[in-house]
C-alpha cells in the first residue's frame, strides 16, 4: 500500500513541478514583452540581436538549404521518372519545401545554432550575476536583455526560412533542370500552378514566425532559469536544443492539421 | 564590431529575406500584380456525377484556363452536384448553349471542367447556369460495363 502512495506522490510532485516551469516561463515571456517600447535604446539592442541571431545563422541556413533542395530533386526525380512524371518535380520540391521542410528544418537549425547560444549567454550572465547587478542599478533585465532577443527570434526566423526556401529551390533547379534535364518550362509551370501564394507561402511564413517565437522563448527561459553553475549552463543548453526540437515538430503537426488539413 | 557594420549587415539580411519572399511569390507561386483571377463572375452548372472534381479545379476553353471551381454542393432538389465556377471577367463571350464537361488530364491526372462554346447570340452573365453538361467519366464504371458485356456474350 505504501509504495502505491509513494508512486502517486511522485506523480503529483512531477506534475506540480512541470506546471511551475510552464508558469514561470509564461510569466517571464509576458513580463519581457509587456509594457511601453523603449524607443531610445530598443532599436539598437534589437539590431544587435538580429545580427547575432539572424546574420550569423545565414551560412548554415544557405548551405543546408542548397543541399536539401538538391537531395530532394535527386530523390524525387529517381521515383517520378519511373512513372514518366518527372515534370512534376518542380511541384513536388516546391510544395514540400514551402509547406513543411523549409519552416521545420530552418527552425531546427536555428534552435541548434542560435537557441543554444542564447541560453549559454543568458545563463552565463546569470551565473556571473550580471542580471542581478542590472536589477540593482534599476535596469530591468527582462526588458533590457530578454525583450530584444525574443523579438529578434520572431523577426529573424521568417527571414531565414524564406532565404532557405529560395536557396533550396535554386538547388533543386540546379539538379533537376541543369543536370537531370527536366524541361525548364514545365518545371516552373507545374510549380506555379501547384503553389498558391496565400495558402502555401503565407502559411509557411506564419509557421516560421510561430517557430521563431517558440524557439527563442524556450532558449531565453532555459538560460534565465538555469542553475547558476557551469553544469547548470551546460544542462540548460542541452535542454534548449532538445525541447525546442520536440516543440517544433509537435507544433508543426498541429499547424499543418489546421492549415492544410482535410476539411 | 562597429555599429555601422552591424546595421548594414542586418539591413542586407532583411533585404535578402524580402527578396526571397518576392521570389517565392512571383517565380514560385506565380502571383502577379495584375491578378486577373481577382475579377471574376459566377456561373453554375449541374452534373449528375462530379466525382473527382475538387474546389480550385481548373476551367478551360480550348485548353486555356479561364477560371476555377469555387464550390461543389449537392442540390437537394434533384440530388445532382451543383458546381459554382468563378470565370474571369474578360472572358465574356461564353454563349447560352455552351457545353460544360468534366474531363481528366491524362489517364491518372486531375479532373477539370472543359467548356465548349456554342453559336447562340445570347451570352452567359453573372449567376447564369450552363444547362448542357456532361458528367465525369468514371473509369471503374466503364470497366464494369465492359466486363459485364463480355460476360453476357459468352452466355
Amino acid at each position: 500500500m505504501n509504495w502505491m502512495l509513494n508512486f502517486v506522490q511522485r506523480l503529483g510532485a512531477t506534475g506540480i513541478e512541470t506546471l511551475g516551469v510552464f508558469g514561470r516561463a509564461s510569466l517571464i515571456w509576458w513580463r519581457a514583452l509587456w509594457g511601453m517600447p523603449d524607443w531610445r535604446n530598443g532599436p539598437t539592442l534589437l539590431v544587435r540581436q538580429l545580427y547575432f541571431v539572424g546574420v550569423y545563422s545565414l551560412i548554415i541556413i544557405v548551405v543546408s538549404g542548397l543541399f536539401i533542395g538538391m537531395v530532394l530533386a535527386l530523390q524525387g526525380y529517381t521515383v517520378l521518372v519511373r512513372f514518366g512524371a518527372d515534370q512534376a518535380l518542380g511541384q513536388l520540391v516546391s510544395l514540400a519545401l514551402i509547406r513543411e521542410l523549409g519552416p521545420v528544418v530552418a527552425a531546427l537549425l536555428f534552435a541548434g545554432r542560435a537557441g543554444s547560444a542564447l541560453t549559454a549567454e543568458i545563463g552565463l550572465m546569470k551565473t556571473t550575476e550580471q542580471l542581478a547587478s542590472m536589477a540593482m542599478i534599476g535596469v530591468d533585465p527582462l526588458k533590457r536583455v530578454l525583450r530584444p532577443r525574443l523579438w529578434a527570434g520572431m523577426i529573424a526566423m521568417p527571414v531565414l526560412t524564406q532565404i532557405f526556401n529560395m536557396v533550396a529551390i535554386w538547388g533543386a533547379v540546379a539538379v533537376g533542370v541543369d543536370w537531370l534535364k527536366v524541361d525548364a518550362g514545365s518545371f516552373w509551370a507545374n510549380m506555379q500552378s501547384a503553389v498558391q501564394f496565400r495558402e502555401d507561402v503565407l502559411n509557411g511564413v506564419i509557421k516560421s514566425i510561430v517557430f521563431g517565437a517558440v524557439v527563442t522563448w524556450i532558449a531565453v527561459f532555459q538560460g534565465y532559469d538555469a542553475t547558476p553553475t557551469s553544469e547548470g549552463i551546460s544542462a540548460a543548453t542541452t535542454r534548449t536544443v532538445v525541447y525546442s526540437s520536440l516543440a517544433i515538430l509537435g507544433i508543426d503537426f498541429l499547424l499543418t492539421a489546421v492549415m492544410f488539413g482535410v476539411k | 564590431m562597429r555599429m555601422r557594420t552591424i546595421e548594414i549587415s542586418v539591413g542586407a539580411f532583411m533585404l535578402a529575406g524580402l527578396l526571397a519572399l518576392g521570389f517565392l511569390a512571383i517565380q514560385v507561386s506565380g502571383l502577379s500584380i495584375h491578378d486577373s483571377n481577382r475579377d471574376t463572375y459566377k456561373l453554375y452548372a449541374h452534373f449528375t456525377n462530379a466525382s473527382g472534381l475538387a474546389a480550385r479545379a481548373k476551367i478551360s476553353v480550348a485548353g486555356v484556363v479561364i477560371g476555377r471551381v469555387t464550390a461543389i454542393t449537392l442540390d437537394p432538389k434533384d440530388t445532382r452536384a451543383k458546381v459554382e465556377m468563378a470565370i474571369q471577367k474578360n472572358v465574356n463571350f461564353l454563349t447560352n448553349d455552351s457545353i460544360a464537361s468534366i474531363q481528366t488530364a491524362g489517364i491518372l491526372g486531375e479532373k477539370y471542367i472543359s467548356i465548349s462554346v456554342g453559336g447562340d447570340p445570347e451570352v452567359l452573365k453573372e449567376g447564369d447556369e450552363i444547362t448542357d453538361t456532361q458528367s465525369a467519366l468514371v473509369l471503374e464504371d466503364l470497366i464494369g460495363k465492359v466486363l459485364t458485356s463480355i460476360g453476357s456474350k459468352k452466355d
